[in-house]
């Protein structure tokens, strides 16, 4: 397929289409060389962010949702001449405001990091170095990219801990990574990656590690940050609730392949896919009886070495045995159910409806 | 914080008194559980043709008649009040800290080691900045390049070094550099740094890099290690995220976390090296502690092996209670109650 076409199928809203997307990612793949064979961490993947919108990634572990945002920073180690060093194979495009950035120097590419895309990461402990103060930790990521002064760094540092919400900034921004609870620690790692005022903003699993109390703060952060920056973000996660929170577009990913992809409106109402039904129906909810069963799906993710053939779902699929054979051999590709909203599934549009409505709909 | 520090200096002289009674112990009272009588032990001191009453006298002389604790109590009283000793000729003051005298040289032993402490302080301050500098570079550029031939040739020669003697290693470097190149100092040098920096640090360059070689391979592979252990870490990867070029990202996230062990082996290293680097030492002819306290053990000089052991005990404790608190400033998660 060309690139234009798959350009194509990134189909947004009307009124989006004559502007250019902030971030545009076409036929991504990322595949790893290992001894026990070629991963195929992401196989293909296709979609874009408009700056002031925010696309929310979801999938199972090892659907190659953090693999794509470390291939959109720019973080993956490249294959070194050295055949013990194990690298990423990279291909594909990825169109930062129009700039390609596979194609540049990883020194470029590091410019841009921290600059114009910054990334927030699952377990703020791990992430933040415990040997330094936070506000150092900061002030290292403002100065590298601003030609400023420690005093006025630090400064800027105090501000920014402040404006995500940490009581007393000038006093704390001097402790410790382990002298903050885990909230405060994901704010000040949000503090961190906000430094330089980024037009795309990762967030990685932001609120995993959080007690639920907290998450729902930092999700309101995230929130309120994105409309003052008028910034993209993307939004990896595994959690449903917290893409319906934020989301203006889903992605849903599957053993590195996009299964469905459209608004959150639509994804919610009018999920497509069998396996994004799955992930629907695999939410506990209290407003349904404890007899009902959850929609779970059966089975474990595939390995990204041994990808099943055709479409990589129908091994766990109840609805693979319609479409004679299909699934087994023919990859299913993107195709549009209606305007903005596109899945990858052999079913016929006809079967899809009724099994919506007879089967999934009213368990959900 | 204070508190703790007071603590640890009260352990450390607890531990100094502990080992004064053991080591007094193993060369006083051992000997007399195996058998042996205060003139056999004083016959040692006494030319092979004295008297038996020569003998006689010199054991009373040395209080080996008094009982053991009397004989401690003694001589723990001599090193904070001082002490008057009669040797027959007339009597000497020895003022504190009196470590007594040679029994043999009748040399008061706390002069003796002030006199040779600054060779082997010399020796160890060079010998630990070349193995520290060497090991860790050699350590971050391996693991930055594991697989490599430098790295395989690094860690090759790493092995040679730990496993490969100084009285070995010494010797052909001695004979190659200092005596077919001619451009080292042969051995048995030393010229004491305020009288010369220059000739201070030629006299001394060959023992520093031989005591360096041993070192700087077992810190080459500490650091390596530590390495590859946190390039690894998340915080890495943040590092990365933020943009700072790949030299900060590993001289500074990624060496800070791999230091912490390095350090630490450090300051116990150069703690028992203080106390004499005996083989380095008596490889080079070099007067230091360590070839002091060889010679007191050759000749059984009581009084200048207890003396010894004594400084090199409070070398070890001194750094070891550096080490642990330091560790509050290498590793802030570190808090010392």
């Amino acid at each position: 397929m060309t690139t234009a076409a798959l350009r194509d199928l990134v189909t947004r809203s009307p009124e989006q289409a004559d502007q250019q997307p902030f971030l545009e990612v076409v036929d991504l793949k990322v595949h790893f060389s290992t001894d026990d064979g070629l991963v195929k961490s992401v196989d293909g993947l296709s979609f874009a962010v408009d700056r002031g919108r925010t696309l929310g990634i979801v999938g199972e572990s090892g659907s190659g949702k953090s693999v794509t945002s470390l291939a959109i920073m720019g973080l993956h180690s490249r294959p070194t001449s050295e055949k013990s060093r194990p690298g990423a194979q990279l291909s594909g495009e990825i169109f930062l405001d129009g700039e390609e950035l596979l194609s540049k120097t990883p020194e470029y590419v590091r410019g841009l990091r921290g600059k114009r895309m910054a990334m927030i990461f699952q377990d703020p402990l791990s992430a933040m170095n415990p040997y330094y103060p936070v506000g150092k930790q900061i002030v290292e990521a403002y100065r590298i990219h601003n030609p400023v002064t420690t005093k006025a760094a630090r400064k800027h540092a105090i501000d920014l801990l402040g404006r995500v919400g940490i009581p007393e900034p000038s006093r704390r921004i001097d402790a410790y990574p382990h002298q903050f609870s885990g909230g405060m620690r994901q704010r000040a790692m949000i503090a961190m990656a906000l430094s330089c005022d980024p037009e795309l903003l990762i967030a990685d699993e932001p609120t995993t590690a959080l007690d639920v109390t907290v998450q729902a703060q930092i999700l309101d952060l995230i929130r309120d940050l994105q409309r003052e920056f008028n910034s993209s973000v993307i939004l990896i996660t595994h959690d449903l609730g917290v893409v319906a929170e934020l989301a203006d577009d889903v992605l849903v990913m599957y053993a590195g392949r996009a299964m469905e992809y459209g608004s959150a409106e639509q994804l919610f109402n009018r999920p497509a896919h069998p396996y994004t039904w799955g992930l629907l129906g695999s939410i506990p909810r209290f407003d349904r009886n404890r007899s009902e069963r959850l929609l779970a799906i059966k089975g474990t993710p595939p390995s990204l070495i041994h990808v099943p053939p055709g479409c990589p779902f129908h091994p766990r699929c109840a609805y693979a045995g319609r479409n004679s054979g299909r699934s087994e051999e023919e990859r299913p590709e993107l195709v549009p159910v209606e305007p903005g909203h596109t899945v990858a599934c052999h079913l016929s549009r006809v079967e899809r409806e009724q099994i919506w409505e007879h089967e999934i709909a009213r368990r959900l | 914080m204070f508190a703790y520090i007071v603590r640890r200096l009260l352990w450390a002289v607890g531990l100094l008194f502990v080992l004064s009674v053991v080591t007094f112990s193993i060369f006083y009272l051992v000997p007399r559980w195996a058998g042996a009588s205060p003139e056999t032990l004083a016959a040692r001191y006494v030319g092979r043709t004295a008297t038996e009453e020569t003998v006689h006298l010199t054991a009373e002389r040395l209080g080996f008649f008094d009982p053991v604790p009397v004989q401690y109590w003694n001589w723990i009283k001599a090193v904070f009040a001082g002490a008057e000793y009669d040797y027959g000729s007339g009597v000497e003051n020895c003022p504190a800290p009196c470590l007594g005298y040679s029994f043999i040289t009748r040399q008061a032993v706390w002069p003796e080691l002030l006199d040779r402490a600054p060779v082997t302080i010399s020796l160890v301050i060079g010998a630990s900045l070349i193995w520290l500098i060497a090991g860790i570079s050699v350590g971050v550029i391996s693991a930055l390049r594991r697989g490599t031939v430098f790295d395989r040739g690094a860690m090759g020669v790493a092995l040679a070094g730990v496993s490969l003697p100084i009285f070995f290693t010494g010797l052909i470097a001695l004979a190659f550099f200092s005596y077919r190149l001619r451009i080292t100092a042969p051995g048995g040098q030393f010229v004491p740094f305020r009288e010369n920096p220059a000739l201070w640090a030629y006299s001394l360059l060959l023992p520093w890099i031989t005591l360096a070689f041993l070192f700087s391979a077992q810190y080459a592979r500490l650091t390596r290690a530590g390495m590859l252990e946190t390039m690894t870490e998340d915080y890495i990867r943040t590092a990365r995220a933020k943009g700072l070029p790949e030299r900060t990202v590993v001289l500074k996230h990624g060496l800070r976390g791999a230091l912490t062990p390095v350090l630490t082996i450090f300051g116990l290293d150069v703690g028992l090296l203080l106390g004499g680097a005996v083989l380095t030492e008596k490889t080079f002819s070099l007067n230091g502690l360590g070839k002091y306290g060889y010679d007191a053990i050759v000749a059984g000089d009581l009084p200048k092996i207890l003396g010894v052991t004594l400084v090199a005990g409070f070398f070890v404790i001194l750094s070891n209670l550096i080490v642990d608190l330091a560790y509050g400033v290498i590793d802030p998660r570190v808090r010392l109650e």
